[in-house]
């Protein structure tokens, strides 16, 4: 099954990051650095990625004719998307222990973040084979 | 570069869309034909989508290693619905992409005018994740 | 000599796979790492022999090449160890490959099915390890056909493998008294593979391998080493009943198109008749086992020409039976619906109510769906539309996502009009 875990800060959040002590920033980074490569070594690694910083965001609307209406203000409390992981477990609570895991990685003073991870079931192209 | 481009789900209720036959079929073909067309230029790199969000859940460590499940959210949350990431040659394409997606049709034909947020994606492995 | 490669050339070369793993796994006592030495060779297969062509004895060359691999492993760790021993002399390639191919045993393939589908692996893990030991697949191609990446499933395959280790089991076909559990690993996994089912198309993948045609494949040559179990030929032939509906199963959006609307003439007959000749003849075998009644259902569907020709008195009377010797909830919700079809909607509504308390399916989007359907043939369309609505929202499935939005909106235009 698989599923999708997103972390998510809004930018005050993510300000504060970046304000944390550059020691403490790489272990936060070698945390999740080694949850990714356990995922690997368990063959339940799909994907991850990195989003760039939220200041870089840009909310686009179609006009009639296709031409992009463009604009980077977004409300002070959006909850932006910063990363994701995708793996294939065999149950849901798997999905919830990684999510776990993730929720735990340190922030300043090695002091887990518990950051809140959004866990969502991906949806798949497949049909059911019984018709 | 990469680009992700993100869609919230529609509707209050998150439910699924109750438009007509006509107009859910029109909707469907239409992204159909959209990944189609970013296959065959070579600029999707990869498409999800998520599964509706009155089963997501929020997870949160706990004591002891085990987490904090739950499916509780603020009012105000938007919720990922579905993402294309695409690979182009200039933001202006991302750009394009995701006013294209915008405009996908609803109810009565009508464009969605959905806000689509196109965010960078990390070249590199990046300084905040892996 | 060689042969040059053609469209049938693939084939040839994943069948020999599991004949080559058998014997060269056999001969070095070591079905690890001969499980991988073999996929090497079977990848210098694909890189060379298009190129150069097919050798004379395709066999003969991959154990050759699986051999050297395990030779060289097994010379450096001798090597390493510091032993100089007449082993080494024995290390002859060219004899032991002889050797091998003398010594090769056609239960070779049956036993690696055992050993790839043991109770001890969790299914996703017996999935892999099977399509790559049995089926022939390369790594690559299995990722490719369950869209992860390629390192994922190296992993997948190695961790099986190291489990079978750790598992004790033997390269020996199973025990009589084990036989019987052993062989029902072997059909869950087969059935598994199969039920994976085709996608035309899904993100960035414009082919997928498909699945539901390894599943096939696998489970007849399994059917060919052991002709009379009954259950290998009613599983071969619920495979073949089904597939030959898939032509007919999506329609021009992807969409799913569900049994009673489907084009019957886009039904593929030779398979349908093919599977029908083998039930026929596994039932004559006596026990009757659950793929066997499976199969029994899918043949009743296929002999009807037309929908409202379907023998469903036939169906329900094969459901009771099948609930009785494999019950399940799924198998609950299609007796329902069989049930529906011969009393009417209201008997089927009867029976789900069961599963409202059924931990396993009443979240489930099949319960919902189901309801939705009975409802219908009620003429709530009201609570009907809402069932399916709910159904959609659940099921993870875009095609079947679309296919339920689409009846609930098919009937609520009804009823506005």
């Amino acid at each position: 099954m698989k599923y999708i875990l997103l972390m998510s800060g809004t930018k005050t959040g993510v300000d504060g990051y970046h304000a944390w002590s550059q020691k403490d920033i790489e272990a936060h980074m070698a945390v999740l650095q080694g949850i990714t490569e356990e995922l690997t070594k368990s063959g339940e690694f799909v994907a991850s990625q990195g989003l760039a910083d939220p200041g870089e965001a840009k909310l686009v609307r179609g006009e009639k004719n296709g031409t992009p209406v463009t604009d980077g203000i977004f409300p002070e409390s959006k909850e932006f998307l910063l990363g994701y992981w995708i793996v294939d477990v065999a149950t849901p609570e798997r999905a919830h222990a990684i999510a776990g895991r993730i929720s735990v990685a340190p922030g300043p003073g090695g002091v887990p973040t518990n950051m809140p991870i959004e866990v969502r079931r991906l949806a798949i192209y497949v049909q059911p084979q019984s018709q | 570069m990469k680009y992700i481009l993100m869609m919230n789900s529609m509707r209050a209720g998150h439910g699924v869309p109750q438009w007509p036959q006509k107009d859910l079929q029109a909707h469907i073909a239409f992204m159909i034909g959209l990944d189609e067309e970013l296959r065959q230029s070579g600029e999707l790199v990869s498409a999800e989508g998520l599964s509706f969000p009155d089963q997501a859940k929020l997870v949160r460590a706990g004591k002891n290693g085990v987490p904090i499940t739950d499916g509780v959210f603020p009012e105000s949350k938007e919720f990922l619905a579905g993402f294309w990431i695409i690979d182009v040659e200039k933001p202006e394409r991302a750009y394009a992409v995701a006013a294209k997606v915008s405009a996908a049709p609803g109810l009565g034909g009508a464009p969605l005018n959905m806000p689509i947020e196109v965010r960078p994606i990390m070249s590199a492995p990046p300084p905040e994740m892996l | 000599m060689t042969k040059a490669w053609d469209t049938t050339s693939e084939h040839l070369l994943r069948e020999l796979a599991p004949q080559v793993l058998g014997a060269v796994a056999r001969r070095f006592r070591d079905f690890v790492s001969a499980e991988d030495a073999v996929q090497e060779a079977m990848i210098a297969a694909f890189t060379q022999w298009p190129e150069e062509g097919i050798p004379d004895n395709p066999r003969g060359w991959l154990i050759q090449v699986a051999s050297r691999r395990m030779t060289d492993q097994l010379r450096s760790e001798i090597a390493r160890r510091q032993r100089e021993t007449a082993v080494a002399g024995e290390l002859e390639t060219a004899a032991i490959t002889v050797d091998i191919e003398t010594d090769m045993d056609p239960n070779d393939t049956l036993i690696l099915l055992f050993m790839c589908c043991h109770p001890a692996l969790t299914p996703s893990s017996a999935i892999a390890l099977t399509l790559r030991a049995v089926g022939g697949l390369t790594t690559a191609e299995i990722a490719n056909a369950f869209l992860v990446p390629e390192a994922t499933m190296a992993q997948r395959i190695s961790r099986a493998k190291q489990n079978i280790k750790a598992s004790g089991v033997q390269f020996q076909l199973p025990t009589r008294e084990e036989r019987a559990q052993r062989l029902r690993s072997v059909l869950h996994v087969l059935y598994l593979i199969f039920n994976e089912g085709y996608t035309s198309s899904s993100g960035t993948q414009l082919q997928r391998l498909e699945l539901s045609r390894e599943g096939i494949r696998l489970t007849r040559s399994m059917h060919v080493l052991l002709p009379d179990d009954p259950e290998i030929a009613g599983l071969l032939s619920l495979m073949l009943l089904t597939d030959a509906r898939r032509a007919a199963r999506t329609g021009a959006n992807e969409e799913l198109v569900p049994l009673d609307k489907q084009d019957r003439s886009l039904w593929n007959r030779g398979a349908i008749s093919e599977g029908t000749d083998l039930l026929t003849s596994a039932l004559s075998k006596g026990a009757v086992g659950p793929y066997q009644l499976q199969a029994a259902i899918a043949a009743v569907h296929d002999e009807a020409t037309r929908p409202e020709d379907t023998d469903w008195p036939q169906i329900l009377a094969l459901y009771e039976l099948l609930k009785r010797v494999s019950p399940n909830p799924m198998v609950t919700l299609n007796h329902a619906i069989a049930a529906a079809m011969v009393h009417g909607p209201s008997k089927g509504l009867e029976l789900i109510r069961a599963l409202d308390t059924d931990s396993r399916l009443s979240e489930h989007y099949r319960l919902h769906a189901v309801r939705g359907h009975l409802l219908e043939m009620t003429g709530d369309y009201e609570s009907a539309i809402k069932h399916y609505r709910i159904a959609a929202g659940r099921t993870t499935s875009i095609p079947e996502q679309n296919y339920l939005m689409t009846q609930a909106a098919r009937l609520a235009e009804r009823t506005t009009q």
